[in-house]
């Protein structure tokens, strides 16, 4: 059943969906990966990643996953009776890994007692082939595929019968490697992210009047009113994006600042504002940060309301008393500390996101951005086009 | 019947994997890869091995899903109607049927081209869902619902240029074009010129996989550039030998127009060469 193999694959991110899981099965019962390892790792891929982003963490989890099996068939309690669990697993794995959209989708099916039913025949087929000598069936009335991983008797990898055998594994290649999507946002990506925010910006967009549609339509209809609607090219989504400007960063930061201003006439409105390492109680309109150019953050919040969206883009490292003392800005005496301000710009846009532009795997040396993401819960995104989607998806909920 | 690849066309153990699932599942198959690695011809090759005919839809920016069912063609009943012609009151006749109808209709199932997918509006591939899904559609002038005698097969294209929906992804079974390496090119050379000098293909190959791992090109040659440039070297009876010169000097390779499209990576070429021979 592959169940761990699915549930480990989900872990990593590459969230297939149960539909494909089941279609997965259905395939390995069309006989579809025939006696062949490798045609299995086809199978499974073609039918689980829909993402070439996704490809090398497939293989990756496919590598981890499969590579004890090579060794002995398991026997005692690890090859579990999967044919007696369906009922609970499913219902299980539906709790714990569905989306709402993804219960929705099974509703439509006829919801989890007509799945539960298609996946109680397929079983039965299963046993009944089994009778049979299914090549899938292994020994002794055991599923191929146990909970664990799966059979060498049911799928004979790396033996002889294997008819590519390779000194590496394919799934160990990591041929994909090139394509996975957390690289740094780079001119070649750039073309893609501004696609990305350009559909941001369209998505939920108002509906206005289309008068060619009606036109045409009522002209259509023989002269009888026929209303038309179109949505609205605007968005009506409001972006203040909050900069760090200053430092090591300003390659990175300009370039998010061209990203967002490129597809600055999507949006009905944008407001960029600059701040230096943390924001405090007061931030800045121009790069430059004249005084003349600063703005009360307090006036910030009462200017800008909730429905604002708020974008901070920021390496989010700096010296720890910077974010957690109050006085401790390099610039200038602020009363409170940054991190109570941070609290007060996230209190007043509940829709927030932190954009960092230093690759996530450095994330955990620096104090302050260890911080700075725990106080985002979760918020904190890479700047690769992969944290972009995550950003945008968190703003659009 | 398995697809295996054809005498045209190469086909990897993965891809075959691929197409013989959505075939006996009767899923719609999406592709992807970079340009020129053969997606397009693909449908073509999978419709002549399992002898099946092609219908190909082409898709544009302005492409809409309903395009694809039927189009009403009101303009020309209104036309019919200031002339007097009797057609007009039959409204049948001027629906127009679309490439899914004539999908639906053939009486064995064809295979459906949808090509570049990615081109239409975002919200295409969704308005198509249904359609695909219970491979049946209605048409409201006439009141009729259009259903397929079979599943026609469907091969999806795709270049990247715009996010599928993942409700559209999980109805699909997903094949990633790998770039051919060394040994694959070699098979796709051989069938599109058979009995060509194993030397000089040899030679060409390594031209072009030097060039092609530059870093920093714009628009990196593909297989269909390197056939295309097979194909000049032949027509201007350039040797293996010379490849090999101009290989072993670090020089572009001669025709080089063939596989670096833009000036820009002409003179990147030029440009790292020129170091390489001073290093
Ligand atoms: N595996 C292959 N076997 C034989 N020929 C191939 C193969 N791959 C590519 N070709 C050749 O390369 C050329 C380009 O193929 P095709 O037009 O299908 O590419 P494509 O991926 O659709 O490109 P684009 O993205 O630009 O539309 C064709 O002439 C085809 O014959
Ligand atoms: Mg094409």
């Amino acid at each position: 059943m592959f169940l761990g193999f699915f549930l480990a694959l989900r872990q990593a991110g590459v969230k297939a969906s149960l539909r494909e899981f089941l279609t997965l099965q259905q395939a390995m019962q069309a006989g579809l990966a025939g006696f062949d390892a490798e045609h299995f790792y086809f199978l499974a891929r073609a039918t689980l990643v829909k993402d070439e982003r996704l490809l090398d963490k497939f293989d990756q989890v496919f590598a981890a996953h499969f590579k004890g099996v090579l060794g002995p068939a398991p026997s005692g309690p690890e090859a579990v009776e999967v044919h007696e669990l369906p009922a609970e697993w499913l219902r299980a794995l539906a709790e714990k890994l569905l989306t709402e959209a993804e219960k929705a989708e099974i509703e439509a099916l006829g919801g989890f007692e007509a799945l539960m039913e298609t996946l109680r025949q397929r079983l039965a087929e299963q046993q009944g082939r089994h009778q049979g000598g299914s090549k899938w069936i292994g020994t002794a009335g055991t599923s191929p595929f146990g909970a664990q991983g799966y059979n060498p008797e049911g799928v004979r990898i790396g033996q002889e019968q294997s008819r590519h055998r390779r000194a590496v594994k394919l799934w160990d290649q990591r041929a994909f490697k090139n394509l996975a999507g957390d690289a740094e946002l780079g001119t070649r990506n750039l073309q893609i992210a501004l696609r990305r925010l350009r559909r941001f910006a369209r998505e939920g967009a108002a509906q206005t009047l289309d008068l060619p549609g009606t036109i045409g339509a009522t002209a259509r209809n023989a002269g009888y009113l026929d209303l038309h609607l179109v949505p609205e090219r605007h968005n009506a989504v409001k972006l203040l994006l909050l900069l760090d400007i200053g430092g090591s960063m300003d390659d990175h930061i300009t370039l998010c600042a061209q990203l967002f201003t490129a597809v600055r006439s999507e949006f009905k409105h944008l407001k960029h504002l600059y701040f230096h390492n943390c924001p405090y109680e007061r931030l800045f309109t121009d790069a430059r940060m004249r005084p003349q150019d600063a703005i009360a953050t307090h006036d910030v919040l009462h200017t800008y309301d909730h429905n604002w969206k708020l974008v901070i883009v920021g390496d989010a490292a700096m010296s720890p008393y910077e974010l957690i003392s109050p006085g401790g800005a390099v610039s200038y005496w602020n009363e409170e500390s940054g991190q109570t301000w941070l609290g007060r710009l996230l209190a007043g846009f509940p829709k927030s996101v932190w954009l960092n532009p230093v690759p996530e795997r450095h994330w955990v040396y620096a104090q302050t951005t260890r911080l700075i993401s725990e106080q985002m819960e979760g918020r904190m995104f890479p700047l690769t086009l992969e944290g972009l989607d995550g950003a945008t998806r968190t703003l659009a909920r | 019947m398995r697809f295996e690849g054809t005498r045209n066309f190469v086909a990897t153990e993965d891809l075959k994997v691929a197409v013989n699932a959505a075939v006996a599942l009767e899923r719609p198959l999406l592709i992807k890869g970079e340009p020129g690695t053969g997606k397009t011809v693909l449908a073509q090759e999978i419709a002549e091995a399992l002898g099946r005919d092609l219908i190909a839809w082409h898709i544009k920016s302005t492409t809409k899903a309903q395009q694809g069912l039927y189009e009403y063609d009101a303009v020309a009943r209104l036309r019919d109607s200031q002339l007097g012609d009797a057609r007009v009151h039959d409204i049948s006749n001027y629906i127009i049927k679309g490439k899914l109808w004539e999908a639906f209709e053939a009486d064995t199932a064809p295979v459906l081209l949808i090509d570049e997918i990615d081109k239409a509006d975002i919200e295409f591939p969704n308005d198509l869902l249904l359609e695909l899904d219970r491979m049946e559609f209605h048409v409201y002038e006439t009141s009729q619902t259009i259903r397929a005698r079979q599943r026609p097969i469907i091969v999806i294209t795709s270049n990247n240029e715009k996010e599928l929906p993942d409700a559209f992804l999980r109805r699909c079974f997903f094949h990633y074009i790998k770039f051919p390496d060394r040994e694959t090119m070699q098979r796709i050379v051989d069938v599109h010129y058979p009995g060509i000098s194993h030397m000089l293909v040899h030679e060409a190959l390594t031209s072009f996989f030097t060039l092609r791992d530059l870093p920093g090109l714009k628009k990196r040659p593909s297989t269909s550039e390197f056939l295309d440039w097979l194909k000049l070297l032949l027509a201007e009876e350039i040797g293996p030998e010379i490849l090999r010169e101009t290989n072993a000097a670090k020089l572009i390779p001669p025709l080089h127009g063939a596989l670096l499209k833009t000036e820009q990576d002409v003179h990147l070429f030029e440009r790292v060469a020129f170091l390489a021979r001073r290093g």
